[in-house]
């Protein structure tokens, strides 16, 4: 405040006036302006992300609808089990793609030659015969009787029912021939064909048939995945928080270690692949594929996040906290045991959380690790062979198979899920428990 | 909190521990034999009461390398390869232990230039595409340039005006090196000199041969195939280099040039009049038949009629099978397992 100065100024009042006028409409359009720009920017990020969604998700509904069809099979008890035995071991090795293939063609007559015959055979899926067997097996009484089963249709059919195939291209160039087409008509219009619910895709393991495929082994692989990096990553994430923030000297080692595990952070993740190559498999001699060592290798990926976060987190508990303790005659360690980390927790987890959203998403370290597999045996315990959600997601967006791509999208769609509800989660923790000082 | 760590670190140990043994065949190897190895595998898991085998797609190059690194539950029982196994490996496997090989060939896949159906299909010779591909060219006697050609149209008249853009592998996949080898390769030998060239200087030969030239005509599109035909839809210029599965399934979105006026058709790679193509193989480790449950019955699905026969499960997926003789040659040598390779 200068009061001297005062009087000087108001002199020229109607000029300064003049000036803020001759400027205001300027002004007026930069603020608007620069609104203009920060509402634009949102407004692509917004687009594209919606651009993402509905081509995710446009691609990916297709694969959440089968195509199957109640066969009427007969199960001749002289060729499946001669002697009347009764045993599922003799029941499977029956030839069951046969029984299915006379259904097939008993439904067609008129059908005789070998080459049509391999045609109308080839409308159902080499799944029908698995579960005919699978079904023959658990009930060993249905051995020469006739049932009616609801067995998949092959691909191409289940394509051609969603309108992804059409009998508009020339027949040369589509993977359904007229003939096939017409029998699916013949067959649709006697009822049997159903489009339903894709219910496989949420029960079964990976497959080289698309109609077979699904992605429950992918999700155990993931959980144990996720299991193994939560149990590693956390308490000793949690463990070196706390003592580089409360105990640690400050001196250069203890500098250098932070400005280590800041670096960490920023490592390609591909890098503790080949750590994990390195030191797991081929020193330690740890299984190749399993969740175990790619659980292990997350969550030496993780663990930088999670130490920064709890840092974080540690920080925000105000001193006051610990001098109160400190005062009461507390330890260090109860000070911190009993006050400093219980109210980082919730900051803590958010961390861990978001380490973990990240550690889901992660494909390249597992690929040196062996979890880029073809598996289709559901993992059993944490060093069986298994697969994760982002690898099946990888494996079926480079197969050859037209309908593993929209199987790839609903693959994409299901980890989105997963990760929202993650990320949902820390946010709900956040809001809750977090308190502000 | 520090028991369930204690715990949870004896588990991991005695988890561990618990793995030595293995009961489920590991296949390593070529990303072309992956869609049929898993088929088989498949197949295999369902109808027998054995494990399902695991099937990794590590490169036929990487699938040696594991293969050869040992005997033991830790290293892989099969390999497929896309090529025949070369004597280094063979050299590295005896160091490692590994001396009993079965080498069972299972067919045959094509290399396929592929374009656009929008656009009109290529009629090409394995030389044009060598000029149009080469990193040098032969420019007379003894002499090389480097590449000059932008347009197909400049090589040849009849080829179509528009820029050389070829999507393609790169260097780490087989189906690269069969290229070379087979369409490149192919194409260099045509002119008499440079062939004579192989007798003098194989490196120099080799890297002429081979050499795909890196100005931006010639564009690796990673290992992703799907991706190449989606950029070829997009793109009626450009022309994709892959295997014949992949034009097999999308016969309606690209088609296939014609090699040396052969249309790349099943019953063409069968035959073998079309040019460009490979024998596929995987390997069997017989060390571990005895130890690892399951592997003889693996082969044996492999080799059986309605898996790699004229009609079987496999040729739907887009194998070529083998003659009927070739066939039951290698039917008999997988049955017993007998050791054919490194003799």
């Amino acid at each position: 405040m200068n009061d001297q100065n005062a009087p000087t100024r108001s002199i020229d009042n109607s000029t300064a006036m003049a000036a803020v006028q001759r400027s205001l409409g300027k002004r007026n359009r930069a603020e608007r302006r620069f609104r203009f720009f920060g509402i634009a920017s949102i407004g692509i990020a917004l687009a594209l992300l919606m651009v993402l969604f509905w081509t995710i998700i446009s691609s990916a509904l297709p694969a959440f609808t089968e195509t199957s069809i109640d066969l009427e099979i007969t199960l001749p008890a002289d060729e499946i089990d001669p002697q009347g035995s009764g045993d599922p071991a003799v029941i499977g090795d029956a030839n069951f793609p046969k029984y299915i293939k006379r259904a097939m063609y008993s439904l067609f007559p008129e059908v005789t030659k070998r080459r049509d015959k391999k045609q109308l055979a080839g409308l159902i899926s080499p799944g029908a015969a698995f579960k005919l067997r699978e079904h023959a097996m658990s009930d060993p009484s249905l051995v020469g009787t006739t049932i009616v089963l609801r067995v998949p249709m092959s691909d191409d059919v289940d394509q051609f029912k969603k309108g992804q195939i059409t009998a508009d291209i020339p027949e040369s160039d589509r993977r359904i021939s007229d003939k096939q087409i017409a029998w699916v008509q013949t067959l649709t219009d006697m009822g049997l064909v159903h489009q339903g619910f894709n219910k496989t895709f949420f029960t079964a393991g990976d497959s080289r048939e698309p109609e077979l495929a699904g992605i429950w082994g992918a999700i155990m692989g993931s959980i144990f995945t996720m299991i193994i990096t939560l149990a590693l990553s956390f308490p000793i994430g949690v463990a070196s928080a706390v003592y580089l923030e409360e105990f640690a000297p400050k001196n250069r080692l203890s500098d250098i270690i932070e400005v280590n595990i800041n670096n960490l952070a920023a490592v390609p993740s591909i890098v503790f692949g080949l750590l994990g190559l390195a030191v797991f498999l081929n020193f330690a001699g740890l299984p190749r594929s399993a969740p175990l060592v790619g659980g292990m290798v997350l969550a030496l990926m993780t663990l930088p996040t999670v130490i920064i976060a709890s840092r974080a987190a540690l920080k925000s508990v105000p001193p006051s906290i610990r001098e109160a303790a400190l005062g009461l005659g507390a330890s260090k360690a109860q000070a911190v045991a009993h006050h400093v980390v219980p109210l980082a927790l919730p900051g803590m987890l958010t961390g861990a959380i978001i380490g973990m959203a990240r550690a889901l998403g992660e494909t390249a370290p597992l690929l040196m690790i062996g979890m880029v597999a073809f598996i289709v045996d559901f993992p059993g315990n944490f060093t069986d062979p298994a697969t994760v959600l982002p690898v099946q997601i990888y494996l079926w967006a480079d197969a050859p198979e037209r309908a593993f791509i929209e199987r790839s999208s609903a693959t994409t769609l299901v980890l989105l899920c997963f990760l929202i509800m993650m990320n949902g989660l820390a946010v709900i923790l956040r809001k809750r428990f977090e308190r502000r000082w | 909190m520090k028991k369930l760590i204690a715990i949870s670190a004896l588990a991991v140990v005695a988890m561990a521990g618990a793995a030595e043994a293995r009961d489920q065949i590991r296949i390593v190897g070529s990303s072309t034999v992956y869609p049929f190895s898993t088929t088989v595998a498949e197949q295999f898991g369902k109808t027998s009461s054995l494990k399902t085998p695991v099937v990794e797609s590590t490169g036929s190059g990487g699938g040696l390398k594991l293969f050869c690194a040992g005997v033991g539950v830790e290293h892989p029982d099969i390999t497929n390869a896309s090529r025949a196994i070369k004597s280094s490996e063979i050299e590295k496997c005896r160091k490692n232990g590994v001396t009993d090989i079965t080498e069972v060939k299972v067919g045959y896949d094509g290399i396929v230039v592929a374009n656009s159906k929008d656009a009109a299909p290529m009629k090409i010779t394995r030389k044009q595409l060598f000029l149009a591909l080469a990193k040098d060219i032969p420019a007379g006697e003894g002499v090389f340039q480097p590449n000059p050609y932008t347009k197909w149209s400049e090589i040849d008249p009849s080829l179509p005006d528009v820029r050389i853009e070829v999507l393609g592998p790169p260097p780490t996949s087989g189906t690269r090196d069969a290229f070379a080898e087979l369409a490149l390769e192919g194409g260099c030998k045509k002119f008499a000199w440079v062939k004579a060239l192989k007798k003098t200087d194989k490196k120099k030969y080799k890297g002429v041969c081979h050499g795909i030239r890196e100005d931006g005509a010639y564009v690796e599109a990673g290992e992703n195939d799907v991706l190449i035909v989606r950029k070829l839809e997009e793109n009626a210029n450009a022309f994709g280099v892959f295997g014949f599965s992949f034009l097999d399934q999308n016969a309606d979105r690209v088609q296939g040039s014609l090699i040396e006026g052969k249309e790349p058709s099943f019953d063409n790679i069968a035959d073998g009049t079309y040019p460009i193509s490979r024998p596929l193989f995987f390997y069997v480790k017989n060390a571990h038949a005895n130890t690892i449950p399951g592997i003889r019955e693996y082969v044996a699905e492999f080799t059986s009629e309605k898996a790699w026969g004229e009609d079987g499960y496999l040729s739907d997926k887009g194998l070529i099978p083998m003659p009927d003789a070739e066939r039951e040659r290698y039917r008999s040598e997988a049955s017993t397992l007998t050791v054919n390779v490194g003799m």
